[in-house]
């Protein structure tokens, strides 16, 4: 029954990807020559104003494009030119730093926060008003104030991901179920084993859940700090092509930061499916 | 030695004879002396030691008498003498011109750049070799907008860059950022903007009917911003209220023309020919019938740079202008479109950069015009663009209040380092630093700005 269910939603998710691609071939096609032009003229133009070629471009150039890519990803041909594979390199290091460093913070403090009710009354207004603000906001002023470029770019990613972290640490650990707790108390368990032997496992798949979204926030956020501050990294790929009005290579890096945050995000799953307890 | 300590203080010695310290007759009494050895050693950085040099050599040459220099220094205290003799004496310069030609100090820089052929000098200079031919390993790195190439020079993440000619003015007086000592040694392109307009637009030919456009600059302290304002204020449209002109980063230009969400700009290139080769825009006019000659991307260094390397500053600013001497010759500007055209620089079809540079290129309107001026190269900084720069500041509201018009251009563009460099490079400086020059046929010479801004009829209102 499950075995049939995956085949047929394989192959529904085919045709799908299938009238997409076939559609977008049909939208994109050129049209043929659009205006007389004489030939030295034409020599000075491009494919869209001689041949009528749409300015979007159709899977095919994409496809291609993206072959040339993977053949080879990692060649450097100095500071402003380099393959996808490093670019993307940089901007999964970024985000691991600035992560982890959310980690540290945002994990004891959402243990404080969750064992003290006056400390969660306290902080609660800070998280509320920090929680929403934009990484794009954030970034003039961490370029203004820290003085470099690739250390705000780790602070924006360290800002914007530790927020979720923090709340669903929070609200994990105050979850606890009190029964387990008052156990812990009569066997006369310590506070700081208490929290590593009782709160800590309990509160385990919250907690991830937590570095779950987290993980999304700092990769979406990677993108747009380096689009804005340039250098390297995915982000700055895109907007150099950008630049270069390459919108082929602009939907490869748009189609390479879906997988990637796809990968990512897969592999905080499988942590938090480790930890899961059945209760 | 005493001549490297301070020659402002009325109490020392500037003639030969004494002993290092300068508080003995001579060596031996200062030898004798127990609480000479316990002097620590005076740390001074080298250019500190060249200022004191030059300001003692200056101070000997205007008070051959000691006494009467004490008797100067005393009466009026060292700060108010150090500021008289600045005046009519460059210190500044004459220390840097002392201190050239020594060892340099950094070996490995970063300039920023912005991909836009009016970088053209700063970048061919990597691939063309111009910056290691002064011993330089100058990385040139791509940057992702104005204000960002701001900060990070600033910062210090880049030894020096590309900027806009009249952003070094707007940061040393402060205006749109904290004030901070600019300079502009060299003027990287003259001319190579155009007004791009929309294909939809292709009869509307005469300013007079572009009431209600939206048109794109790149920032709003740029030549293109003052050049699209003088051109339509001549026209009688009034910039601020007729249409409406707003700062967009150059690849949206042709993006948002294409989507019919502008009506046009002035832009630099590439974006103005891109559009052609794209088949969304023409050329309208080139900037270089508003102001021919007109002076666009600067090369631009902090103060600091200049004063704490100036070996480093003098071989770095001697390959830039070497390289816009090359770019000048228009027998080279093909090799050159194919040295900027890759990824790592440009990145733009070879074909594009070609038509921009070599002047013969399609207005997108199906005729191919051949001006090989269309963009030029000439790195002199001409005080005289500086002051009609800030006229034009004044006279769009961005500045308020008494320029100092003279004090502030002489202070950035650094003409006379640029003329030296340039003779030094073989090549013939002018021998004055401003010039005249005339605006859709207004001339200005500089000398009086005031009277200028008030023949203009259409202004913001102060």
């Amino acid at each position: 029954m499950t075995k049939s269910l995956r085949i047929r939603a394989a192959v529904v998710s085919l045709v799908i990807f299938a009238a997409f691609i076939g559609a977008w071939h049909l939208a994109t096609r050129g049209t043929g020559a659009v205006a007389q032009m004489s030939p030295e003229y034409a020599a000075l133009m491009g494919a869209t104003a001689t041949q009528g070629k749409s300015a979007m471009p159709g899977p095919l150039d994409v496809g291609a494009k993206l072959w040339e890519h993977i053949q080879r990803p990692f060649y450097d041909n100095g500071p402003n030119d380099k393959g996808l594979g490093i670019q993307l390199g940089y901007s999964i290091a970024r985000v691991a730093i600035g992560y982890l460093i959310a980690v540290a913070v945002a994990i004891p403090l959402g243990f404080l926060i969750g064992m003290s009710p006056l400390m969660n009354k306290a902080l609660d207004p800070f998280i509320q008003v920090l929680k929403p603000i934009s990484p794009l906001a954030w970034m003039p002023l961490a370029l203004y104030t820290i003085k470099d470029s690739s250390l705000s770019a780790i602070f924006v990613i360290f800002i914007c991901s530790v927020w979720p972290m923090l709340l669903n640490t929070a609200f994990g650990v105050a979850s606890v179920r009190k029964e387990w707790i008052n156990v812990a108390r009569t066997l006369e368990v310590g506070n700081v084993r208490r929290a590593f032997t009782v709160i800590l496992p309990a509160a385990a798949p919250t907690i991830l859940t937590g570095m779950r979204i987290s993980i999304g926030i700092a990769w979406l956020v990677i993108v747009a700090a380096e689009m804005l501050v340039g250098g390297t990294g995915i982000g700055y790929f895109v907007w150099n092509e950008w630049n270069n009005l390459s919108i082929v290579n602009v939907i490869i890096a748009i189609l390479l930061i879906g997988v990637v945050g796809m990968l990512l995000d897969q592999i905080l799953a499988r942590f938090t499916r480790m930890v899961t307890f059945p209760e | 030695m005493s001549t490297f300590d301070n020659p402002f203080d009325p109490n020392r010695r500037l003639t030969a004879g004494g002993c290092s310290c300068g508080r003995h007759v001579n060596e031996a009494e200062h030898a004798a002396d127990p609480s000479s050895a316990l002097q620590p050693t005076m740390l001074e950085s080298d250019d500190k030691k060249f200022e004191g040099v030059v300001a003692s050599a200056v101070m000997r040459a205007m008070f051959p008498q000691d006494a009467s220099r004490r008797a100067f220094l005393k009466s009026v205290g060292a700060a108010t003498a150090l500021a008289a003799i600045s005046q009519f004496f460059p210190l500044q310069t004459a220390t840097e011109a002392f201190a050239s030609g020594g060892p340099l100090e950094k070996k490995d820089l970063k300039v920023g750049f912005i991909p836009i052929t009016c970088a053209t000098p700063i970048i061919m200079a990597a691939p063309m070799g111009f910056y290691s031919k002064y011993s330089l390993n100058v990385e040139v790195i791509k940057t992702a907008g104005w204000a960002v190439i701001r900060d990070k020079t600033i910062n210090k993440e880049y030894d020096a860059a590309h900027m806009l000619s009249p952003m070094p003015l707007a940061i040393t007086m402060g205006v749109g950022s904290n004030p901070i000592p600019y300079t502009m040694p060299a003027v990287e392109n003259i001319n190579g903007q155009a007004i791009t307009l929309a294909m939809k637009h292709k009869d509307k030919r005469n300013p007079k009917d572009w009431k209600g456009f939206k048109f794109a600059v790149p920032f709003d302290y740029s030549m293109h911003n003052y050049l699209l304002r003088y051109y339509l204020a001549e026209h009688g449209l009034d910039p601020d209220v007729d249409v409406q002109i707003r700062a967009v980063p150059p690849p949206e230009m042709v993006a948002n023309l294409r989507a019919d969400n502008i009506d046009g700009y002035l832009a630099p290139d590439p974006m103005n020919q891109r559009a052609v080769y794209d088949g969304v825009g023409f050329i309208h006019i080139l900037t270089k019938e508003i102001w021919d000659g007109h002076p666009c991307c600067a090369f631009a260094a902090s103060k600091e740079f200049v004063t704490t390397m100036p070996n480093t500053y003098g071989a770095l600013l001697k390959s830039i202008i070497e390289a816009t001497a090359y770019a000048h010759k228009p027998e080279n500007r093909k090799e050159i479109a194919a040295a900027i055209a890759p990824a790592n620089y440009l990145n733009q079809p070879a074909i594009v950069l070609e038509q921009i540079l070599t002047g013969t290129y399609a207005d997108g309107l199906g005729n191919i015009i051949k001006q090989p001026n269309r963009i030029d190269f000439d790195p002199f900084p001409w005080q005289s663009f500086a002051v009609w720069i800030m006229t034009q500041m004044k006279r769009w509201g961005q500045v308020k209040g008494d320029v100092d018009y003279k004090a502030i251009a002489e202070q950035v563009y650094l003409a006379t380092d640029t003329a030296k460099l340039m003779k030094e490079a073989g090549l013939t400086p002018p021998t004055t630093t401003s010039r005249s020059f005339s605006v859709m046929g207004k001339s200005f010479d500089g000398s009086n700005p005031e009277e200028y801004l008030a023949s203009f009829k259409i202004k913001k209102a102060s």
